[in-house]
């Protein structure tokens, strides 16, 4: 090298994104090393919002740990609920009645929907579509409405019980929810005509973090992210919980693996998503929504306080917790935003041993050195956009 | 030299006009560019099923003055690591190179304060020196993301610079001018009354550059929020962050008096209008003048409600492989059209 | 259209018995097997963990298994259950053929270290960063092994049944630093 040369050599900008960036979708911090506007290298940092629930978790009865899920996906906490309540009671070894699986099929597909709009929200405000951002939120809002109308809560809603649900739907629920996937559809048409063919945003997610369905598979992507890469795996399909097996209803998958089909898949589910709903309306069959199981399921609320014997066996329950036997147990639902498994190590106490929450979001956030390098700024933010993470999730 | 006492006072109480003048251009364009926001936010709040400001006197009226109060009495909060005095300067520049602009429109017939030869080239001079604001203010915050978003604004508002020149070229070879009078007056005794009508290719590319030259969306990389958090003025806050923010939109407003003066008719209006509706010939010029700005306004404001931002090397592609091939045929034909006819 | 509708049809795969598959690991790696439990129709196979990336690749590789999706990977302290204290846990799935099967590779206190399986699905990289930081189990290997869910300076490793639940005894570093400079920027608080 030459003198000239040595004076001339260029550095790469060292760019701190995050924690505190509109775009990094919680508190995600990246560290950029850019060349221009060409990144070179990202290291992704997380952890932000580590409260160690698994941790918490073994040291809380199995009832009393449910609330501390709505806490990790806080924007479909329900499906979380429904996760924690499906792997727990699997190792009870209860099942809930079938009314009850209906009703959790039905919100958990609510919560799909609610997430994906906030997804398509943030996705398409990091990209530059604002109107976007507020016709979702308006949807978003009436389904936070209609989830207040059913238990109370709009974001954090601890709805489903080990064994059943917390209360039954009422017919007035029913039939706004029905309301509700009636207008539906045509709202996702709001949205497609402002970007599906627009130039810029098809400029902006074609051929921008591409990942092969080999290469998606091995970095251990799930949900749409994965399908969008052309893998048809969803939970909901492989292994069915509660009433997803009699409810019909396809999975869409994409062949190129960018952000565009991942995009479209997203869309596409939400058409399936209020389709489940629907379905779940039509078919919801009467009967109890708790499953007869005392020794591993709460007591009504109204026994409680009518007797003692009630009251006692919710006491023990919540405090010491149920004779459960000893084993281990992974199970995974089909959350918006990929696998969700839980995985417990029970000793025969009332508190699991070792409570393990795979979240999808730890795994896809590993995945964005792999999506972002050569391309450019703009490129990342899209990225991010994409993989459609909750760092509440991913940091548990 | 013998200067009598008339003459002094001749000069004084020209002096003293063009002083009101801009007095009253200044005090009107920034009231104009107060409400510029609040349009802007009624608009697009109406598009996106909201309704914008609502709270502050009737329908949210008394908005803009709030929020001028509240930027005037903010803390000013100085980078510990920034170059000063060049901190300091790099508002100002921005803020003055819009404003000094306001000189050579002719808003109405005969009110125009400085009546120059040269007024187009006039503008592309003072509003390049804009960019030194956003450039320098880049440099000075000290702060990366102001530095990309610097650097971004530099490439482009004068890679797109160029493509504005040339598509307003067809304009100047059709009025034989560069005076912005002379040019309102050609296209008023033109067959077309308006030069959008044969220039609309040079209308669209101007249009395509004015926006990028603005910085607004969807070319409004340098300040994007959600790469850049909000570009080269990152690290401004308080009455230095409302100059920049003034001197956006007054930028803006003088675009779109340029788009009104060259290519809408300034304040005429077409002779077959009038000749149709004749009633309409006693509206005074400033009416239709104004109009024809806010109609441009308003294309800015529809453009950010719909589209997303393109990125930084697509942008670069419209502006070099598109807009300005575009431009350059554009004045060709325009010119071939001239010569032949 | 970029996107397809695809409906699930049963045929196409071939859906192996978890002890089946148990067996097999089994027959290939008999010195390995330590144990094979099984609860609820999820078998675990407890393996010794010399020859972990072995059976690992065997398992991704076979095409009657091919577990080519690496569910989770976590961690496990049994202090004073079990010995071997601690076991890393492997949940795998094969989305081809749509069976699964937990691995259990045991690691000892006065040992704690392990192969990681890094070269065979990427996707552990985060996984094993976590059971380090959670456990203090070292994955040789990986290609970037640092603390991830924590502090870089944190001292001692949560989720291991003998980390204090309560009352730390000192405070972590970091966050004697915020209180320090809390102090000294006092003066520019509100009312102050």
């Amino acid at each position: 090298m030459g003198q000239v040369e040595k004076i001339l050599e260029t550095r790469e900008l060292n760019v701190n994104m995050g924690p505190q960036h509109p775009a990094t979708h919680g508190v995600l911090r990246l560290v950029l090393d850019i060349d221009g506007e060409t990144v070179v290298k990202v290291t992704p940092y997380v952890g932000y919002l580590h409260r160690g629930i698994e941790k918490l978790g073994e040291n809380l009865t199995y009832f009393q740990a449910l609330p501390l899920t709505d806490r990790m996906d806080y924007i479909a906490s329900m499906t979380n609920n429904i996760g924690y309540v499906n792997a727990v009671e699997r190792l009870f070894g209860i099942e809930a009645p079938e009314r009850a699986k209906f009703i959790r099929t039905m919100v958990g597909e609510m919560a799909r929907i609610s997430s994906h709009l906030l997804w398509i929200a943030t996705h398409a405000l990091d990209i530059g579509a604002m109107t976007v951002f507020l016709y979702a939120f308006r949807e978003r809002e009436w389904l936070l409405g209609l989830f207040e109308m059913i238990c109370g809560a709009r974001l954090t809603v601890t709805y489903p019980r080990i064994g059943g649900v917390r209360n039954d739907v009422s017919q007035e629920f029913l039939d706004s929810l029905y309301k509700f996937t009636d207008e539906f559809p045509s709202r996702i048409l709001d949205y497609e005509t402002l970007i599906d063919q627009n130039r810029i945003w098809l400029k902006r997610t074609k051929g921008i973090g591409v990942i092969s369905a080999e290469e998606a598979i091995n970095w251990g992507l799930t949900g749409p992210t994965l399908r969008g890469s052309g893998v048809l795996y969803d939970v909901r399909k492989h292994t069915p919980y509660d009433a997803y097996d009699k409810v019909d209803f396809d999975v869409p998958i994409g062949t190129e693996g960018d952000t565009y089909d991942r995009y479209r898949c997203r869309m596409l589910e939400f058409r399936q998503s209020n389709r489940i709903i629907r379905q779940c309306i039509e078919k919801l069959p009467n009967g109890p929504i708790m499953a007869d199981a005392p020794k591993f399921t709460l007591p009504p609320k109204d026994y409680i306080l009518k007797d003692m014997e009630h009251l006692i066996s919710q006491f023990i329950l919540i405090t010491k917790g149920p004779a459960v036997p000893e084993g281990e147990i992974y199970v995974a639902t089909e959350v918006p935003k990929g696998e969700l498994g839980f995985y417990f190590v029970s000793d025969g106490s009332g508190r699991p041993y070792r409570m393990r929450v795979r979240a999808p979001s730890f795994v896809h956030a590993s995945v964005l050195p792999r999506l972002c390098v050569g391309h450019l700024v703009a490129d990342v933010i899209a990225n991010i956009g994409t993989i459609d993470i909750v760092l509440g999730e991913c940091d548990r | 030299m013998n200067i009598t006492g008339q003459e002094v006072i001749d000069f004084l109480i020209k002096v003293g006009i063009i002083i009101i003048k801009i007095a009253v251009v200044l005090g009107i364009a920034l009231l104009h560019v107060a409400y510029a926001t609040y349009f802007e936010r009624k608009v697009i709040g109406h598009m996106q099923v909201r309704l914008g400001p609502m709270r502050v006197g009737p329908h949210g009226l008394l908005q803009p003055i709030a929020d001028g109060i509240k930027l005037f009495f903010k803390e000013d909060i100085l980078p510990a690591n920034a170059d000063k005095p060049v901190f300091y300067l790099a508002p100002v520049i921005f803020m003055a190179s819009a404003m000094v602009n306001l000189s050579v429109i002719p808003f109405t017939k005969n009110f125009v304060i400085a009546n120059l030869n040269v007024g187009l080239l006039f503008i592309f001079a003072i509003a390049g020196l804009g960019v030194y604001g956003i450039f320098i203010s880049g440099w000075a915050s000290n702060s990366k993301y102001s530095f990309i978003g610097g650097l971004r604004s530099s490439a482009q508002v004068i890679s797109y610079e160029v493509a504005m020149g040339l598509s307003l070229v067809g304009v100047m070879v059709m009025a034989g001018s560069l005076n912005l009078t002379d040019i309102v007056k050609a296209q008023r005794d033109s067959p077309w009354g308006m030069f959008i009508i044969p220039q609309i290719v040079g209308f669209i590319v101007f249009t395509i550059a004015a926006v990028a030259e603005t910085n607004r969306a969807p070319f409004d990389l340098p300040e994007a929020e959600s790469e850049l958090v909000a570009g080269y003025f990152v690290e401004y806050s308080g009455f230095r962050f409302a100059l920049f923010f003034l001197g956006e939109y007054t930028a803006m407003l003088i675009i779109s008096s340029i788009a009104a003066v060259c290519f809408l008719g300034g304040w005429t209006i077409p002779w077959y209008i009038t000749k149709a509706l004749p009633f309409l010939s006693h509206v005074p010029g400033i009416v239709w003048f104004l109009l024809k700005v806010y109609l441009f306004i308003f294309l800015y404001y529809w453009l950010r409600a719909t589209l997303p931002r393109y990125r930084y090397d697509q942008l670069m592609a419209i502006g070099w492989k598109i807009l300005i091939p575009v431009a350059l045929a554009n004045i060709v034909v325009t010119g071939l059209v001239k010569i032949l006819l | 259209m970029a996107v397809v509708l695809e409906r699930i049809g049963p045929s196409h795969y071939k859906k192996m018995e978890p002890l089946e598959i148990a067996e097999k690991i089994k027959e290939r790696f008999p010195l390995e097997v330590v144990e094979v439990t099984s609860f609820r129709d999820q078998v675990s196979v407890t393996v010794k963990k010399d020859r972990i990336v072995d059976i690992c690749r065997y398992l991704h590789d076979d095409p009657d298994l091919d577990f080519d999706h690496l569910r989770d990977l976590c961690g496990v302290d049994y202090l004073g259950k079990k010995e071997p204290r601690f076991e890393v846990v492997y949940h795998l799935y094969s989305i081809r053929h749509r069976h699964m099967i937990r691995l259990k590779a045991q690691v000892p206190e006065n040992d704690l270290r392990i192969n990681s399986v890094t070269s065979v699905w990427v996707g552990a990289n985060w996984h094993e960063r976590e059971c380090f930081d959670m456990f203090g189990i070292v994955f040789k290997g990986h290609p970037d092994l640092r603390r991830i869910l924590m502090p870089e300076d944190w001292e001692g490793h949560p989720l291991r049944k003998d980390y204090p639940l309560k009352g730390p005894e000192k405070e972590w570093p970091g966050f004697i630093e915020v209180i320090e400079k809390a102090k000294e920027f006092r003066e520019f608080e509100w009312g102050a």
